[in-house]
This record gives structure tokens, sequence and C-alpha cells, in this order.
């Protein structure tokens, strides 16, 4: 495969060729932020969260889904991305009901560690508090869609990993939402394997394990690239 | 089906022609007024009146002065009449009109500016030809250019056609219509597709439903010579549910070619084979964006996805993929029989050929246009349109729908075309273009256009799916007297954040319509904003409250 050399925020870099940006940021050790992107399954674009500054490109694009490309010059961390960053996670805080104090996963919440790391001290914009419902049917585990940011990655775990195809996002805008099956209770799902890999991936406390109080969800993410990575290059070890 | 079969169905249609036709429009705007009422009482009247011999009455499509509709075309001796805003009860006065004699209905002028300055190659057929009958196509020349292209053409000489031609995407983002044909056909894959968006949804606009009510098989014969340029076999045309009349029509339209073999498998018995399916939108105004449009096709949630990989390298189901508007692929036969250069002969140097608008709003004559690029924008409203009505005065022409802007009445002299409506912060869009008169509050526009992005954003990207909900929330803060210039401020950096960080065309383009108003109209704004009380004008401290003593 061949390589290709190119600058992130200045550094030159060598990649492999179909590598993504992000792929190629991370191996460099330069963090990028991200919310959707959840290693183990394809990445979706959605959360605009890694958006980069590409020389010569007029559009900001989405480190995830940008293979590298000879000779680019990326920008990662400009002043202008950060106000960008911060300006998306006060539109999340505003959107729906993400009260940390009150959280299962609070202290292990992703959503909350972007806020501390972009500097995201308050929201400017109105609180819309909608009133969303919190599904605890499940015999195991229970969604609270106030917690919901629809990064998509359990609808992704669901059919990409498990197989299962339970979960699915149904509504647009605004109003979309989480479902099970065809928008039934979850715990009146068939077709739930009960195997908990949405609850691994989700993000924030919006998916978890019943009986846990505040700050005691802890999602473990490492389990589910480990079943990828065993499955695609049939090695079983666990993702460093 | 060969050359010589075309022929002989035409000349067979022209020789069975009556002397007298009356060309009822039976488009959905007129039907909505009862045109088949209309059209059966004017059946019934010649036969009453014994001209049954003489007059046919054929079921037409759009004639464009759609708000003087319903209308009944007449052509007699050579000599074209209009009438209009006819009602069932005046068919025995104009079946005996045509005897000699006075009609009691409206007389419409065919030389009046709204046509006089039109030049028709998209509708160049609508409501002459009756869109139900592939002889009525085929009798005035109908898919001889796709007969041309499959016998005497290879796949890129009609690419080189077209991309000589300067056509340029008529959808919205007029991408060269040539460059995109040439990277399907080079793209590498066995199966490729034609996709047709279909999916009109700007509020205010109807050109493709038009197109496709009127003339579907012009349609249909773009589709078929784009594929046997790119080297597809399958084709889909993906038309919004809110179009049951174009349905109904493409599905006749398609099942009559194919019995001619003018679809389908062998095509003028060469080795061509092209087949054409209906797909029908679920009403999500974001699937004529062509991924998602895509996705929509496949049987998925209609949600956009990153690009690239671009359709024509990676589209449906992975495969190369062709996917143009309606309105493109009705320019192609005319390229194709007349040549590319005489296409690029009409229009800027930029921006060739004609655009169909769908003129609305607060104006005199509405209905639909058909124009070559550069006219000025002033002779579109002025003397096409009529300017407002009831004496008001004209103070902005939104083009582009809700992706679009505001165009204030002091730049009326722009030319239409690509370039100068993006100079101005608007787009050519697909053709809506909503003239808006001056009692018109530009801060509600603003709201409304705001409004429908809202409803109609998939959810996908977060910029869009929430950043939305918050401009509308502060429009309409500030429309209720409510906002501070605080509000202002953040409402702008809300619109420069979702232009610049959303997934796709419709969050890109979702701020344009603040954006323009803004900048046109920005003191409407600030009429409305009240003193703030954090302000640098108090001290940037809160005002101590009253202290009240009893």
């Amino acid at each position: 495969m061949a390589a290709k050399t190119l600058t992130i925020d200045g550094k030159l870099i060598s990649a492999e060729e179909g590598a993504t940006v992000l792929q190629t940021a991370t191996e460099a050790g330069i963090k990028i932020p991200t919310l959707c992107h959840l290693a183990g399954v394809y990445d979706v674009g959605a959360c605009r969260l890694c958006i980069v500054e590409i020389t010569g490109v007029a559009k900001l694009l989405p480190a995830c889904t940008t293979k590298v490309a000879e000779g680019m010059e990326i920008q990662t961390n400009s002043e202008r991305l950060r106000k960008y960053r911060r300006l998306i996670l006060e539109l999340l805080f505003a959107e729906r009901n993400h009260v940390c104090a009150v959280c299962v996963s609070n202290g292990h919440c992703e959503l909350q560690t972007l806020a501390y790391s972009q500097g995201m001290e308050h929201v400017r914009y109105d609180y819309t508090f909608p009133k969303w419902g919190v599904d605890t049917t499940h015999r195991l585990f229970g969604m609270d869609h106030n917690r919901c940011v629809l990064c998509t990655r359990c609808v992704r775990v669901c059919w990409h990993i498990e197989g299962a195809g339970t979960k699915n996002v149904a509504g647009r805008g605004g109003k979309s939402k989480i479902i099970t099956d065809l928008n039934q209770a979850w715990g009146d799902s068939v077709s739930c394997t009960e195997c908990g890999k949405c609850v691994m991936a989700c993000p924030t406390g919006a998916l978890f394990q019943k009986g846990s109080t505040v700050g005691e969800m802890e999602h473990d993410r490492d389990k589910l690239e480990f079943i990828t990575t065993a499955r695609e290059k049939k090695q079983w070890v666990a993702a460093d | 089906m060969q050359l010589d079969d075309l022929i002989a169905i035409a000349e067979k249609h022209k020789g069975s022609r009556k002397k007298i036709i009356v060309r009822t429009c039976m488009s959905a705007g007129c039907m909505s007024s009862q045109a088949d009422v209309i059209k059966k009482n004017l059946e019934t009247e010649a036969r009453l009146q014994g001209l049954e011999a003489d007059v046919e009455v054929r079921r037409v499509g759009c004639m464009g002065f759609c708000g003087q509709g319903p209308l009944v075309g007449v052509d007699q001796n050579g000599e074209h009449n209009l009438w209009e805003f006819v009602k069932p009860e005046d068919a025995p006065s104009i079946i005996s009109a045509l005897k000699g004699g006075a009609c009691r209905v409206q007389r419409g002028d065919p030389k009046h500016p709204f046509f006089a300055k039109q030049m028709h190659i998209v509708r160049a057929n609508g409501g002459i030809v009756d869109p139900e009958r592939i002889e009525d196509y085929i009798a005035i020349g109908g898919y001889l250019a796709l007969h041309h292209a499959l016998t005497e053409l290879q796949p890129a000489q009609v690419v080189e056609e077209v991309t000589k031609s300067g056509l340029r995407g008529r959808g919205d983002a007029g991408f060269p219509t040539g460059l995109k044909w040439g990277t399907v056909a080079k793209s590498p894959g066995a199966k490729k597709y034609i996709v047709c968006n279909g999916d009109e949804g700007d509020p205010g606009a109807f050109m493709d439903r038009s197109v496709l009510e009127s003339d579907p098989h012009i349609v249909l014969e773009g589709m078929a010579i784009a594929a046997y340029a790119v080297g597809a076999d399958q084709g889909y045309l993906y038309v919004r549910a809110e179009y049951p009349l174009a349905i109904s029509r493409l599905q006749i339209a398609i099942k009559q070619a194919k019995q001619l073999g003018l679809l389908g498998a062998g095509i003028f018995e060469s080795p061509f084979s092209f087949n054409v399916d209906i797909r029908i939108g679920a009403g999500a105004f974001v699937c004529g964006e062509e991924t998602a449009l895509m996705a929509s096709v496949e049987g998925k949630r209609g949600t956009p996805r990153p690009r690239p990989p671009f359709p024509a390298e990676s589209g449906l189901w992975g495969c190369p993929t062709l996917i143009n508007n309606v309105e493109t692929f009705a320019n192609i036969s005319a390229i194709i029989n007349r040549g590319g250069d005489w296409y690029a002969g009409i229009g800027t140097e930029k921006s060739k050929g004609t655009k169909v608008f769908a003129l609305t709003g607060k104006i005199k004559n509405n209905g639909l246009i058909e124009v070559p690029m550069g006219i000025p924008l002033r002779q579109i409203v002025e003397e096409m349109g009529g300017g407002a009505p009831d004496g008001r005065s004209i103070k902005s022409v939104q083009t582009g729908g809700p992706s679009g802007g505001c165009i204030p009445a002091n730049y009326l002299d722009t030319p239409v075309d690509y370039e100068s409506l993006t100079k101005l912060g608007s787009i050519m869009g697909s053709g809506g273009m909503v003239v808006m008169d001056d009692s018109t509050n530009m801060v509600e526009i603003a709201k409304f256009y705001m409004e429908f992005c809202m409803e109609e954003s998939c959810g996908k990207c977060i910029p869009c799916r929430a950043g939305t909900v918050q401009m509308f929330n502060l429009l309409e803060k500030i429309t209720r007297r409510q906002a501070t210039a605080r509000d202002l401020a953040k409402l702008e950096e809300l619109c420069d954040m979702v232009k610049n960080t959303s997934l796709c065309g419709l969050g890109q383009t979702a701020p344009n319509p603040v954006i323009s108003t803004l900048k046109f109209f920005r003191k409407e704004y600030e009429e409305l904003l009240q003193p703030d009380p954090f302000g640098p004008a108090a001290g940037g401290a809160p005002l101590a409250p009253e202290r009240v003593t009893k």
C-alpha cells in the first residue's frame, strides 16, 4: 500500500493510502475531538465536531470520513474550528436535558468531557427543555431519551456488530428519536439479543444498565473494538 | 422499432388530425379548477353543435399562464387563440365562437410580454402535446434525438455534445452537466445507474411538476440518451408523492414507450437497453439532496451522507450513478437535435440556455416562464410579471427557495445567471421566484423559511438539527419584540456556524434567507429589537429593579 505524505497542524506525517484524516492524526498523537465516531463501526460524519480545515478546500470536512491525499495541509485546531466546536456543544446541551449532577454517566460521559476539553463553559442559547420519556421496560437496560445526542452509535453497533437490527432512528430533525424495533417498548422487542453493545457504545447516560445510580454507569468501549479486530483481522487481542 | 416506423407513426398521426384543435390545459393547477369538466363539456358541445368532424378537443399540459387559468387554447386556420378563466359553463360559447362570432370568455393576448419574452426549449411542447399520448410527442419529432444518438453517435460524442452546450445542472448547484456525464462514463464498473431528481420541494416552485405533467416523454428521452452516453441500463425517476398526476402520466408514458420499443431491451433494434422505474418519495424535502435521494431509492432512511465519494463514483448500491434534475434531462433532446453549439449560443458566457421559473407571490401575472439566461430580473418581474398588484411596489424577489436569498428592488437590473445571483447572496436554485411587495415583513419571511428548514432537517448532523431550532427561536423572539442586540449577534453567529459546518446542502444553505435579509434589510430587524438591560448602553450591568416603597 502506497504511503501519502501530508501535514497536520504543521507536522509532517506519512499515512497509509485509504486511511482517514482522523486515523492518521490519532496515530501521530494529534487529538481531534469526536462524538459520533466509534472505533469498530463505520463513520457517518454526523456530529461535525471533527471538522478540519484543508488548504485549498473551501468547505470544512469531517476528519472521520475524509481520506488522506498526497500533500494535504490540514489544520485541526484553529480558532475558528474551536469556536464552531463550542457552538455545536452548546447546541447539544440546549437541545435536550443534559443535567450532569443527576446523570448515571456523570464523570464518565463523553459529552461532558468534550465540553470541558473544548472550553464550553456555559450555554448561551435558550434551553428547550423537551419532554422525552425514559424507556425502562427492558429487563437489563434503560434508555433515557433526554440524554440522547442522536450520534447513532447504538444503531450502528446493533446492526453491524451484533447484527440484530433492533435499534433505529424514527422521526426527523429535532424530533428524531432512537427506537427499538417498530417503535415499541424495548422490553417488548423480539429482535433484541440483550447483548448490551448499545449500552457500551453510548457516549452519554442515555443508555444505561439498570440499577446504576449517579456516576456509576461506565461504558466499556474496548470490547467493541476487540470484537471487530478479531473478526476482521483474526487477531484476538484487546485494542490498545 | 426503426426510424421508418417512427416516421410512419408521426405521419399517420399528423394525417388523422382535425382542422380545429381546442387545447384544454389539464395540469394540476387548471385541474383544480375543474379542467376535466371543461374538457368533457367542450367535447359534448362540439358534438351537439355538429362540429365533431372538424374539432379535436385535446388534453394538453401546462401553458404557463397559471394565474389566469383554467386555460383553453384554440388553433384554427393557423391562428392561435387563448381563453382565460374558463368555467365549465363556458363550453357552448367557446365552441360556437369557432364558427365565427363573439365569445363571452376573457380573451388572452398571445403577444403579451409574458409570452413574447419567453424562449421555449424545455417547455417547447407544454400546452401543445397530449401528455398521455406518445404519438403526439412522436408527431413533433420526439425520440428522433434518441435515434440519432444511438445510431450515429458514439457515447463519448454524446458527452462531448452536452459538454459543448455548456448546460449546467438545473437542480440547484449549477454543476456542468457534460463534466458530470464524462465522470460517470469514465468511472469503472459494469453496472451504472441514471437517476432523475423530481423531488421538487421548494415552497412556491412547480417547474418540474409542470414538465413531468405536460411532457413526460421529453424527460424519458433525455434519460435514455444519458444512459447511452454513460453506459447505464437502469434508470430511476424519483418523484415526490405530492405529485400524483405527474406520477400517473409518467407511468402511462413509460408503458407506451416500452410498447413501442423506445424503452426496454434493444431500443431501435440496437444492443442498447434501458429501463426506467418510478420511485415515489415519502414526503421529505431533504430527499432532493442527491445522497439522501439515493438512500431513499435503495429503501433506506432518506438521510444524506458526506461527499466525497460523489455519486458519479459511488452512488446507488455503490455503483457509478448519474443524477440530474428533471429540467436538465428535458434540455438534452434539443441539444442532440440542434447541436451543442446552438445551445451554447443562448444565454450568457457562463450560464447557457434557458431557465424555467415559477413566478409567484405578489405579482399580477403569475405562472410558469422559460427565459434565456442573462435576462434582467426587472424584465421578468415588471414586464412579464406586470409588477405588483393593487398599486403596490415591489420590495424584493426571493429566488432559490429556502436555500436562496431575497434580492432587493434596487438590484432588479441584475441579469439572471448563476454567478450574478450568487454574488447577491442568493442562488439560481431550481427556479422558484417569489415576488414580495412593500407590505412584506422581511423578518417574517426569514422566519418562514427557517421554520421550513427546521421542519425538514433530517436530524442527522447537529448544526442543522439543533441550529435551525435555535435560529427559529431567535427569529421568533425578534418578531415578538422580545430580543436584544445580543440575540441578533447570536443569530448571526449561528448562521455562520450552521452554514460552514452542516453535512449537506440543506443545512449549509438554511441560513441564507436570514443572511440575505440581514444584508439588505437589517433595519427591519433592528427596529424590532429592545434595549439591552445588560448591554453597553446600560453600563454592562443589570439595571437595578426599582424599589417599591409603600
